[in-house]
């Protein structure tokens, strides 16, 4: 169905081609999935099925790519429209018209399908995503799962015989992603559609796939077989893999359930053994050392502000006695006044709609705590209203000792930092170096500070390179380092790991260890589980903006099925999270 | 197929009944359907449609039943033909009541429906500049009753007839508030229907050889507001850097990186639209091809010629004759050529009765106050009187109503009023179950595991 003959691909002013000699068949009603560490040619790929590249993109390609016997060289994207449907990493970008149906309807206009056929596939696509409900909504009002789906939903209703899916379960929760993933198995089962998509997240997509395209490095041959050959020998790998290279099963389980009837051993020899977890000795060690000098510096700090606040306050004087009577708690050091962050009762409201109800929240220095919660479940909210970029409209809520948004930035800057969902957000400038330069004046550094973060965090990043330009993972490592300039005790990220490999993620979770072991206290709103199994010492569940789970770590996410990591539902009931646990009890 | 949860055909199947009902059913379904219908969201949610027996009630809106958005402009537009034949305020304050009143019994809560309080505001600023721009230049309105005497700035003797400061009189800023009064209720008729037709659905109605470039214009017109949307985001992103996220320097510091992300959008867009087969055309026979191209010059150059004549001295009659010829050949070319594109329309609005009565009345408001040309509709300023409301245009107007009873009602306005607001106190309970049953989609997927 899709032939690539020996096609390379270079684009304009680039050293070398993203790819290089690929030659790579997807049969017809094959799943393909393609991975590989980010940086490699994937999206190139995937661009190239459907004639986006080069038409739209420009540069070279040579060779040939093929599409059910269409060659992209003499057809635009256009005309391989009825044959190719391409779904790519951002769905916002993907949107034509203004509401759901109509979008669901615009690839069959294009084509000029009779309106009795569109109107009973648009009805049929409404049910198969699960899109009824939202069939009039306009675009613009639905959140990112939702998003997804409608993205994937236009694309189908022309009945493409190829499906290309860059990313598609990214950005969305654990269960929307199963919903979109169970979708796709059906189009290839029932339908006979031909699917090759990419993804980061493999312990999601892995089992569904009839074949993996392995692209290893930037210009090596594409590895291709049954899943569980190249995952055998794959840089990138699902924790399930992990742990059959671990406990030496060959081939390697790419399930849950295969797994668990060969674990069947390794659960007998873990049963006697202690089981250590790496959350509670990380949390233990640092906590008390760091308080101190946490403390210290909230209490020099605080003590500056106190005295500071009474004659800068004096107008408004209806705040007055929260913020003074903490901020003098935590300059008395110690017990609960310590904490990092104190939400009482807090609620928000976008417009009408009630975003957070009465959430209550602490986080203690050198804590890492996990929100999790489906899509539109107010974890981003919650973030805002921790950095004052949300007023809330009940409750009150204190980090550091300071109310968020009666705060000036200047001053929350040395007291909460958060890595936006999209990290590029946080960079102006035009080099990394004058990004950095500037980092350190907003927080009131020594110049070069916050240049020594970016190569403590990530070494190799060039200082003239444009913050555009930097891959995924570099990006976020600038925009951590910038946010880290101010040393704020408290550390938020939106949905790091999203775009992120498994290489970068490893580096992400160190990195986020180091920091919880200086003092650092993190919140992570996430959907990746096995993130959060990881590094989170505890989990807040948010569900319809409220709380409904907190706890630590292993007890909120081994009782729940949609938030557990493969580890836990291997060693269930073992109290096991990660494939690190695991090695280091053996 | 075993390893896989085969879930896929569910999520509409376990759907429940009570799932499958819209929003507002499931926010407040116990009191709109007891016979006490205490509860008052239900009621003000067809605050029209309540007086009438249910069967002449205006029905929900749906995309079934929804409204052509040309019916909205002929309203709007007869609206405003209305307002602008009249300065008197009382017409124009019931005028513009009259849109108000449809706009809040019709509009949806999509985000083009709140573009209606933006032009508010305009027609509030207008308003005002139009008084300020009074007080301050004077006016050639002469008067007697002086309020105040601005002092007078020099002006050097070429720029006689200009004059800065000096004295302000009553009649004169009645004059301008008329005049101020008169353009802020055109531009609230026009918001009226902007808030009512998305201006895409307007564009789907046009003829098949302009659709692609409606399409073009629609996209066009989404990029203004996600620029804004891209300029809030930087700013709070700025707020997060710790940088003040007012002022010069934050904007332009914002700029450059907005338009990147402005341009990135719109190529990721049309690499979008073209994978999706924008712009595919069918094959065409080199004749017919060649017969649009020559229908459409033609028709235009005769159109252009025709209306040439019409203007000048002498040319009457020939003009005339060679401006139909023109239209027609150019219409005749449009037509011909909207068989290149083999688009088909998904669900086209219809024009049905209620399409008539909505469009009707409008027309009809416009072209009574064309009709009634009295006095009463231009309240004198000099002398000074108080401006009466003329009987039969002030009736004339009511017919503008007419859409606040026959065009379906959108349930969007108070759906969110009845989960929310009412519940927030007694009805803690069951509030998280109108939540599930508002978005169903992921929590089905959670249940069934």
């Amino acid at each position: 169905m899709i032939r690539f003959e020996n096609v390379s691909v270079t684009y304009a002013d680039a050293p070398a081609p993203a790819l290089r000699n690929v030659e790579l068949t997807v049969p017809e009603g094959e799943l393909m999935l393609l991975v590989g560490p980010s940086g490699v040619g994937k999206s190139t790929l995937l661009g190239a099925v459907a004639g986006l590249v080069p038409h739209f993109t420009g540069g070279v390609l040579r060779g040939r790519v093929t599409v059910g016997g269409r060659d992209t060289r003499d057809h635009k994207p256009r005309e391989l429209a009825d044959l190719v449907g391409t779904v790519g990493q951002d769905p916002l970008a993907h949107f034509v018209t203004d509401t759901v149906e109509d979008e669901l309807a615009y690839g069959m206009e294009s084509l000029g399908l009779a309106p009795e056929v569109m109107r009973r596939r648009v009805e049929e696509t409404l049910d198969l995503l699960g899109l009824a409900e939202l069939r009039d909504r306009p675009i613009a009002t639905l959140s990112g799962g939702q998003r997804q789906r409608v993205a994937i939903g236009s694309v189908l209703t022309p009945h493409p015989r190829v499906l290309v899916l860059d990313e598609p379960t990214s950005a969305l929760d654990p269960a929307a992603a199963e919903e979109v993933l169970a979708v796709l198995q059906r189009l290839v089962h029932d339908l006979g559609t031909t699917v090759l998509m990419a993804e980061h997240r493999l312990e999601r997509v892995v089992q569904y796939a009839d074949r993996v395209a392995l692209l290893r490095a930037p210009g090596e041959p594409v590895l291709t077989g049954p899943p569980a050959e190249v995952m055998a020998v794959s840089p990138v790998h699902p924790p399930v893999v992990g742990l059959a290279r671990l406990a030496g099963w060959e081939p390697p389980p790419l399930t849950v359930r295969d797994a668990r009837r060969r674990a069947a051993p390794l659960r007998d020899r873990l049963a006697g053994r202690a089981p250590a977890p790496v959350a509670l000795p990380a949390a233990a060690v640092p906590v008390p050392a760091v308080d101190a000098g946490g403390t210290a510096r909230e209490g020099r700090f605080g003590a500056l502000l106190s005295r500071l606040r009474p004659d800068r306050r004096n107008g408004p004087a209806e705040s007055e006695p929260g913020p003074t009577e903490s901020v003098s708690g935590a300059g008395a050091g110690g017990g609960a006044g310590a904490d990092v962050v104190s939400a009482r009762g807090l609620a928000v409201r976008h417009g009408r709609v009630e975003a957070l109800r009465g959430v209550d929240l602490t986080v203690r220095p050198g804590e890492t705590v996990a929100l999790m919660g489906r899509n539109g479940a107010g974890k981003s909210t919650l973030l805002g209203a921790l950095t004052g970029m949300v007023t809330p409209a009940a409750g009150r809520v204190l980090v550091g000792g300071l109310v968020p948004h009666r705060t000036p930035p200047r001053q929350l800057v040395r007291r909460v930092g958060l890595v936006p969902q999209e990290p590029r957000d946080l960079l102006f400038a035009a080099t990394v170096g004058a990004e950095c330069a500037a980092a350190d004046a907003d927080a009131g550094a020594a110049p070069g500070s916050c240049r020594e973060l970016v190569t403590r965090l990530l070494p190799g990043v060039p200082d003239e390179a444009h913050p555009r330009d930097l891959s995924e993972g570099q990006r976020l490592a600038l925009a951590l380092a910038l946010v880290l300039t101010g040393r704020p005790p408290l550390l938020l990220l939106d949905e790091p790991t999203r775009g992120l490999d498994y290489a970068a993620k490893a580096r992400l979770v160190e990195v986020l260890r180091g920091l919880a072991a200086e003092g650092h206290a993190i919140v992570l709103a996430t959907h990746d589980v096995e993130l959060a199994a990881e590094l989170a010492h505890r989990v807040v569940i948010l569900a319809d903006g409220e709380v409904v789970a907190d706890g630590p770590t292993p007890e909120v996410v081994v009782s729940s099925p949609a938030f557990a990591p493969q580890v836990a539902k291997v060693l269930a009931p073992g109290p096991w999270l990660t494939v690190a646990q695991v090695e280091a009890a053996l | 197929m075993s390893r896989f949860p085969h879930r896929s055909g569910r999520p509409p199947r376990t759907r429940t009944p009570s799932e499958w009902r819209t929003p507002a059913d499931s926010g407040a379904p116990a009191e709109s359907r007891t016979p006490a219908g205490s509860r008052t969201p239900a009621v003000t949610s067809v605050p029209a449609g309540a007086a009438l027996p249910g069967g002449l009630r205006a029905p929900r809106a749906s995309r079934a039943n929804a409204l052509h958005a040309g019916a909205w402009w002929l309203w709007a537009l007869g609206l405003a033909v209305a307002a602008s034949r009249t300065t008197n305020p009382l017409l124009l304050g019931l005028l513009v009541g009259v849109a108000g009143y449809v706009v809040a019994a019709r509009r949806t809560d999509a985000p083009w429906a709140r573009s209606y309080g933006a032009f508010l505001k305009l027609g509030l600023a207008v308003l005002v500049l139009r008084l300020a721009f009074s007080v301050v230049l004077g006016s050639p309105i002469p008067g007697t009753h002086p309020l105040v005497t601005l002092p007078e700035v020099p002006l050097p003797e070429w720029s006689r007839g200009i004059r800065i400061g000096g004295r302000v009189t009553a009649e004169q800023l009645l004059f301008a508030l008329y005049d101020g009064a008169r353009l802020a209720a055109l531009l609230i008729c026009v918001g009226a229907a902007n808030a009512l037709a998305s201006p895409a659905r307007l564009l789907k109605s046009l003829p098949g050889a302009l659709y692609e470039a409606g399409v073009a214009v629609v996209v066009a017109l989404t990029f203004a507001p996600n620029l804004v949307a891209d300029v809030v985001r930087l700013r709070t992103a700025r707020r997060l850097r710790g940088r003040p996220s007012g002022g010069v320097r934050a904007v332009l510091q914002i700029g450059l990186p907005v338009l990147e992300d402005a341009l990135e959008r719109s190529v990721a867009v049309a690499a979008a639209m073209d994978a999706r087969g924008y712009g595919r055309t069918a094959p065409v026979p080199a004749a017919v091809r060649r017969a649009t191209t020559a229908l459409t010059l033609g028709g235009l150059f005769g159109v252009c010629v025709g209306v040439f004549g019409l203007l000048t001295a002498g040319g009457g009659a020939w003009g005339p004759p060679l401006l139909a010829a023109g239209a027609l050949a150019a219409l005749a070319g449009l037509r011909l050529g909207g068989r290149r594109s083999a688009r088909t329309r998904y669900r086209p609005d219809r024009w049905g009765v209620r399409a008539w009565l909505v469009a009707g009345s409008g027309l009809l408001v416009g072209g009574l106050m064309v009709v009634w040309d009295q006095p009463a509709l231009h309240p004198g300023v000099l002398p000074l009187v108080a401006p009466e409301l003329p009987l039969w245009p002030a009736l004339s107007v009511l017919p503008g109503l007419l859409p606040a009873f026959v065009a379906p009602a959108p349930e969007a306005p108070s759906a969110p009023e009845a989960p929310s607001a009412p519940e927030a106190g007694p009805r803690t309970p069951p509030a998280p179950e109108s939540e599930s049953g508002r978005r169903p989609e992921n929590g089905s997927g959670k249940e069934s595991r």
